[in-house]
């Protein structure tokens, strides 16, 4: 059972890792500036995804500190992106 | 941690439910790819961003409570927060788009 377990998590994290490559080429081919941000606002999903995946496959708790601040940071520079998008400035006085 | 075998009612849903959310984010990455217009390529990543991400986080805490022979619920966090702040990103984003195409 710890096998088919093992297996299991394998499989996800491979999807997540093609995911992520999925993700990279629009991050590349976007025609325009907003989809390249959704490309990355993917893309650090599943980075964070791949990180629990190998938490879980390693059975530790130390990925899950990193997971949540791949989240945190992956946020903040998503929506940083987007407003500069939004408004051409991030901070406004 | 502990390397303990799992018992087969951990292991079964756990492993179900790695199957799905792998599977799900997956197609949702493929329909970033394949998707025509801006708008329409909104909307398959957040398959990943929710159930996705709700499927891998439970499965988690399953297999944590498990091996560190308590309930662990720190995974909620996670979850908690990519639920209130995906949608932000995605407001922010189609907001951004639509004024640049004006």
């Amino acid at each position: 059972m710890t096998a088919l377990f093992d297996a299991a998590a394998g499989f996800a994290a491979v999807c997540f890792l093609v995911a992520m490559v999925l993700a990279t080429v629009r991050l590349f081919a976007g025609p325009r500036a907003q989809d390249r941000v959704l490309a990355f606002d993917a893309l650090y999903l599943n980075g964070m995804l791949t990180l629990l995946m190998v938490g879980l496959r390693s059975r530790s708790e130390v990925y899950f500190d990193m997971a949540l601040l791949v989240a945190l940071f992956g946020f903040i520079g998503s929506t940083a992106l987007a407003k500069f998008l939004l408004r051409g400035e991030v901070i406004e006085p | 941690m502990t390397d303990t075998a799992l018992p087969v009612w951990v292991a079964l849903p756990a492993a179900l439910l790695l199957f799905a959310g792998g599977l799900l984010t997956l197609i949702g990455a493929l329909g970033l790819l394949r998707m025509r217009d801006f708008y329409s390529r909104m909307h398959p990543p957040t398959m990943g961003a929710t159930l996705g991400t709700g499927c891998v986080l439970v499965a988690s805490m399953l297999v944590s409570s498990w091996l560190l022979h308590r309930p662990v619920i720190h995974e909620l966090l996670i979850a908690l927060f990519i639920t209130l702040t995906a949608p932000v990103t995605a407001i922010l984003l189609m907001r951004a788009a639509r004024n640049r195409s004006r």
